[in-house]
């Protein structure tokens, strides 16, 4: 159903009225029925902390493991255990739907509308997301958690060497997991392209929007890769079929050439997002615009197509010939270009301004100083004779951890002292925040930079203890001791946080002056986002005069735009009520994919339709979402 | 003993680490020039913004695309050119094969004479020495980084390795594809040594044993483990027609002694839990004359 656009420029409607029309159910209700994209993101970012917090976990309890030579903390199966978990978490449970959070939270806000283009789908995004990884960590409550290493290479995951059910929590949850991430790009791509308020053409949108796009164009190539991949690997160890089995003419390297067509773009998806958030907060404090928009919409884009070009140089040591090797070793040294770019952007941002000095500021430059090393270190990694030496090493255990760590998670935690208080109406601490940022980032060097080191002396990835004599014991100890100091940098944080919902000052609307439309709005932002959708007239709306809005929020709708300059379409599009089909839907799912894991036909039949009649339901009314 | 790729006695590991140290010092370059502009960038403006002599696409252009690229040029050039010669078939070149196995490495000779071993590996000194890999069960990967990069060892695969010694010694390596349980205790030891004391070695381990052992082969040991010239034939485990001139057991998870063998026997698991080889009880008196003939096994 649609109704046609108000005229503009008409006076603000009351806020008493406008609340009446946006209410939200209170409680567990509201918890299982809301489709408010800001809901939503914040609960995508407070759950995906929560498996942050548990790798976190596995990893220290690994590092005491390797604390000393010859320790027996763990045996070799917790170990295997852990590590495969804490990749695992690491990039399908913390980063990739974290930034999702940070992408649910704040895309509507910023492109100046009052929801995603498809809330249902959003909410339904979400609970396949938890549901996926409860399922994933329900096989560590029964003892039967995954050990073939995030990445469960055949033959080692196959049936005939990995016979329990471990392995399918693994295939059956990546597959389940990556329904989320779809739908949710899917998502993304269409509120950017109808979403954005009157007068926000493509070259005025925020970079991190932009980043957002990329990201989301990334994952739909990139997803179905991993999909089939693991999807044949479950149809090997379910069914019995032959796709990887070598002894029955199925190929080993094939699940290698389907896993990192998705797990090398996998991150640049997660850099990109990680990037736009950068490109945000640097100009804020540097008090100038960013320099170069154009160059850096260019690099995020031209990251995300080169990035499809690079997965072999994960499997350099499998014996395919050098010629094919080095088109792919080429490829890899260019991503450097774009990345080289983006850097210099910012430098030169910070060149032109005056810096004001605070947290979000504080990781930024952690992230720059981090993860240019990473980058260095890629390149050579990506150097072919090289990449012999150190692939499967602890060399490339530090390399991706500089990358991952420094340029994802150090933005992140600049985008949480950024945008929380937003969020929350709560300024975080300045004081605590610094010392969490000099813990963390003291931590990380320590950790980290002696794994370069360690694996140029030998020390191969996965293993879970080492003899003395080796000359790898100091280097080590020191590992662990900074992975203890980066821990305690992270907990301040929440500390910071947990202080923050009683004791921080009130943040107002745009605390850090800066010029997107999220910080037009109060802090917390209200569930209609905007009173009256603004018209943008250029790429700051904030540091230039405001226009007129467009569209009040006396009906629970939002304007729609379209093509490149964002010009007023006629319709306009309702959002939809609360309501339980997604969770139901996402629920639906679930039991499928338990029956598979149990290989119980009943179960999953029972599943189907479960999820079959939500989304009947769902789709009988349709006239909440975009059409 | 040491394992560093950066103490290379090689002409393969002398390439890469070659390569390495180019690589690191223009990275240590390139990362300095870029933190102190970001110094530099942040500290300007403390009176205050103030207008740049260099225009933001100078910055840009200069820093992102103009240098990278002429690096990435030299890189591409070095690259090349050790990828060349890591890779360049050998003349002359000694021949064998290596079959990875959960959690140990078979070794086979076809020439001078056929011989098998397992987890030790001679090489005579100064020759180029070709190694064909690959796998019964899952991916491994064959690494000595005192002599040459890494490559994977793949079911339904035959791999190449090319790698050289320059000084006698050994070398030590291990498994660098994750595998199961024990990919930590599945290592493997290069012995270079000269040319006559290498045919002598394949000489002495081609040849049948002399005895066979009773006990051997009418406990489980022989369906796991062949002792050519006896009925034992298993090919699941190990050869062990020579196991006591051998340095290790369990690849190199222990030092080749009669009491780590009692030991080993006994039970497998303490020294390698996860192992593939189960405990073997048997009265002292049997393991007692199983070791002892075990180590006349020379």
């Amino acid at each position: 159903m649609t109704t046609t656009l108000e005229p503009a420029g008409q006076a603000e409607p009351a806020e008493e009225q406008v609340e009446v029309v946006w209410h939200d159910a209170p409680g567990l209700v509201g918890f299982l029925t809301s489709v408010d994209h800001k809901r939503i993101g914040m609960r995508y970012i407070s759950t995906a902390f929560v498996f942050f917090f548990l790798a976190g976990v596995q990893a220290l309890v690994m590092r005491v493991q390797l604390a000393g030579p010859n320790e027996s903390v763990l045996s070799p199966r917790t170990y295997n255990e852990l590590f495969t978990m804490h990749g695992t978490s690491m990039i399908f449970l913390f980063n990739t739907p974290v930034l999702a959070g940070f992408g649910n939270y704040l895309l509507p806000l910023q492109l100046g509308t009052r929801d995603m283009a498809f809330p249902r789908l959003n909410a339904f995004s979400y609970w396949v997301f938890a549901l996926a990884g409860t399922f994933m960590y329900l096989g560590e409550f029964i003892g039967r958690a995954p050990d073939a290493g995030w990445f469960a290479y055949v033959p080692l995951s196959a049936r005939a060497f990995s016979p329990g059910v471990n392995l399918d929590f693994w295939g059956l949850g990546v597959i389940f997991v990556g329904v989320s991430t779809t739908v949710g790009a899917v998502n993304f791509i269409v509120t950017i392209f109808k979403m954005r308020a009157p007068g926000m053409s493509l070259s005025r949108m925020p970079v991190f929007s932009w980043s957002i796009l990329v990201m989301a164009f990334m994952v739909l190539f990139a997803v179905p890769a991993l999909t089939v991949g693991t999807a044949l690997l479950e149809a090997d160890r379910l069914f019995g079929t032959a796709f990887y089995d070598p002894s029955r003419g199925g190929d080993v390297l094939l699940y290698q050439h389907l896993f990192w067509f998705w797990g090398h773009p996998e991150v640049y998806i997660l850099l990109v997002p990680a990037m736009g958030m950068i490109s945000m907060i640097v100009p804020t404090f540097a008090r100038a615009r960013l320099a170069g928009y154009v160059w850096v919409v260019t690099s995020l884009v031209g990251i995300g197509f080169v990035s499809f070009g690079l997965w072999v140089h994960h499997m350099f040591a499998t014996g395919i010939p050098p010629q094919a090797l080095g088109f792919f070793s080429a490829a890899s040294m260019t991503i450097s270009i774009p990345s080289g770019t983006l850097i210099f952007a910012w430098i030169a941002t910070l060149w032109r301004g005056s810096v004001r000095w605070s947290t979000p500021l504080l990781f930024c430059l952690g992230f720059a100083s981090i993860f240019v090393m990473g980058g260095i270190t890629g390149v050579m990694v990506a150097a072919l004779p090289f990449d012999l030496q150190a692939h499967d090493t602890y060399f490339v255990v530090a390399h991706f951890h500089y990358v991952l760590v420094g340029g994802v998670v150090f933005p992140i935690f600049a985008g949480l002292y950024f945008w929380l208080p937003k969020m929350t109406g709560r300024l975080l601490s300045e004081g605590l925040g610094t010392w969490s940022f000099w813990t963390m980032f003291t931590g990380f060097h320590l950790g980290f930079f002696p794994q370069h080191i360690l694996g140029l002396m030998g020390m191969p990835r996965r293993v879970y203890t080492y003899d003395a004599g080796l000359g790898w014991d100091t280097l080590n100890l020191l590992s662990t001791i900074g992975g203890f100091l980066f821990g305690l940098g992270t907990l301040l944080t929440v500390v910071n946080i947990v202080r923050s919902r009683k004791r921080g000052a009130p943040a107002g609307p745009n605390p850090w002056e800066a010029d997107s439309l999220e910080w037009s709005v109060p802090s917390p932002a209200p569930h209609y986002n905007f009173l009256t959708v603004p018209v943008v007239d250029g790429r700051h709306p904030l540091w230039s005069v405001p226009a007129g809005g467009a569209s009040g929020a006396l009906q629970r709708a939002t304007p729609l735009t379209a093509g490149l300059e964002a010009e007023p379409e006629p319709e306009i599009m309702e959002v939809p009520e609360e309501t339980y089909v997604p969770f139901l839907t996402a629920v639906g799912l679930a039991i499928v994919v338990v029956g598979l894991l149990v290989e119980q036909a009943v179960v999953g039949v029972v599943g189907l339709v479960v999820a079959l009649a939500a989304l009947g339901v769902w789709l009988w009314r349709t006239d909440g979402d975009l059409q | 003993m040491d394992t560093n790729s950066l103490t290379p006695h090689g002409p393969d590991a002398a390439h890469i680490s070659g390569l390495f140290w180019l690589m690191v010092t223009m990275g240590t370059v390139i990362y300095i020039v870029t933190m102190t502009a970001l110094v530099v960038a942040l500290f300007r403006g403390r009176q205050g913004a103030r207008p740049s002599r260099f225009s933001d696409n100078a910055f840009i252009v200069g820093g992102g695309v103009v240098v990278p690229t002429l690096v990435l040029f030299v890189l591409a050039f070095a690259t090349v050119r050790a990828t060349n010669k890591v890779t360049a078939p050998r003349r002359d070149a000694v021949r064998l094969e290596v079959v990875g196995y959960q959690y140990w490495w078979r070794v086979e000779y076809h020439t001078p004479v056929r011989a098998t071993t397992a987890n030790e590996v001679h090489i005579p000194v100064g020759r180029p020495v070709d190694i064909t890999l690959t796998s019964v069960d899952v991916n491994h990967s064959f690494w000595i980084p005192e002599l040459a990069g890494k490559v994977d060892t793949i079911p339904g695969q035959r791999n190449l390795l090319h790698l050289q010694a320059d000084k006698a010694g050994t070398y030590r390596g291990q498994c660098a594809e994750f595998c199961g349980l024990q990919h930590t205790h599945m290592a493997m030891l290069v012995i270079a040594e000269p040319q006559a004391d290498f045919d002598r070695w394949v000489r002495t381990q081609a040849r049948p044993a002399a005895a066979g052992s009773a006990v051997f082969e009418h406990q489980s040991c022989a369906g796991c483990h062949t002792i050519r010239g006896t009925s034992a034939d298993g090919t699941l485990g190990p050869d062990l027609t020579h196991l006591a001139g051998r340095r290790t057991l369990g690849a190199v998870t222990a030092p080749n002694t009669a009491q780590n063998l009692a030991k080993w026997i006994h039970n497998a698991q303490d020294f390698k839990p996860g192992s593939l080889m189960p405990p073997v009880p048997m009265d002292p008196a049997e393991l007692d004359a199983l070791v002892a003939y075990l180590e006349t096994l020379e």
